[in-house]
């Protein structure tokens, strides 16, 4: 639902990291996404779509990298992977635990520029 | 012949804007000595209710008020209103969650100098609102016994990014058959050890418990502000 205006809040931040480094077109833009981060990647995608039309990123692809989900284990000590989202245990060893490390992602890291 | 695209390096959250200004208003509230409670649920599930006791009980012990999303009507502002203490609408149209800038600009010329407590309730709904913060010290995530005891399962972020569940309508519990003990169950796979108080408005079991809560908080936050003063104030001496 609020898809839309993150798509909107990519695009600034593109233009202006895009400024940063002349005026080249931008073909695509990478995006980080945990499955905590609260958006759906497929209605990311469609809101992109939209939100692009008309404007001067027109052309710009949208390419979603999704981030696992890694917690810090208390009983193993280290980092591990979870079961699933709905039932966050350590995947290895079963020990619930809280503490989220990586999964709340929502970053644009790279941008492709042609110039 | 095409050239091929160059990749630049950018590492930008999507959300920097919400983040910086929620930064700010989480200063400015430790800095006036104010405690901030958001509210998230899905839509009917007692939030309004729950708000308006509360606001009842707590302005006897604290200067409270609270902000209020609703994206056309004011019938909540109106109705805790009912409570005495100051409520100010945020009507957010279309959008279906709270901004921190919405709460920035709400405040301006409204909040009171002296207010030590800020209620913030969100939109009613489960999926938007867990993307943004608004500096708030504390999320709580409601959700009524009408609503079934899978809910937490159905939407794990945004138990995820609340600190305390709230179970509603306790009283309705018999009625619907709910299984308190499946929903607790199920609230701690999405989010392990997460506080969970069972509620009712209506017949004002578990208020009592939750009053208890929320004051440990405030005072727990004063005593971690208050502490970082006399360190501050050690380093200059």
């Amino acid at each position: 639902m609020h898809e839309l205006s993150i798509a909107m809040s990519i695009l600034d931040v593109v233009e202006e990291e895009s400024a940063r480094h002349g005026d080249g077109r931008v073909a695509a833009v990478h995006l980080k996404l945990g499955p905590l981060s609260g958006v759906m990647r497929d209605s990311l995608l469609a809101a992109f779509d939209l939100a692009r039309e008309e404007t001067p990123l027109k052309d710009c692809q949208l390419l979603i990298e999704e981030i696992p989900i890694v917690v810090y284990c208390p009983a193993c000590e280290m980092e591990r992977s979870v079961v699933s989202i709905q039932n966050m245990c350590c995947a290895v060893c079963g020990c619930p635990t809280p503490q989220v490390l990586k999964g709340r992602e929502m970053e644009v890291c790279a941008m492709e520029l042609c110039q | 012949m095409k050239m091929r695209p160059r990749l630049v390096e950018v590492r930008q959250r999507v959300l920097k804007q919400n983040d910086l200004i929620a930064r700010e208003l989480r200063q400015r509230f430790l800095d006036s000595g104010i405690y901030v409670v958001s509210l998230v649920s899905s839509p009917g599930s007692g939030k309004t209710a729950f708000l308006e006791r509360t606001l009842s009980l707590a302005r006897q012990k604290y200067r409270t008020a609270a902000l209020v999303g609703d994206l056309a009507t004011d019938n909540d502002a109106v109705r805790l209103a009912r409570s005495q203490a100051p409520v100010k609408q945020i009507t957010t149209g279309t959008v279906c969650h709270l901004e921190a800038e919405m709460i920035r600009n709400a405040l301006d010329g409204w909040m009171d100098p002296q207010l030590e407590l800020l209620f913030i309730e969100n939109v009613g709904n489960l999926v938007c609102p867990s993307s943004y913060d608004l500096g708030e010290n504390l999320r709580l995530v409601l959700m009524s016994v009408t609503e079934g005891e899978d809910k937490p399962l159905k939407y794990p972020t945004i138990y995820n990014t609340a600190d305390v569940a709230i179970i509603t309508k306790t009283d309705l519990a018999v009625a619907v058959e709910f299984d308190a003990a499946m929903a607790h169950t199920n609230i701690h796979a999405v989010r392990p050890g997460m506080e969970i108080l069972d509620i009712s408005v209506k017949s004002g079991q578990g208020m009592e418990n939750w009053m208890r809560l929320l004051e440990s908080h405030i005072t727990e936050a004063r005593a971690a502000h208050a502490g970082k003063e006399t360190q501050s104030t050690g380093a200059v001496e």
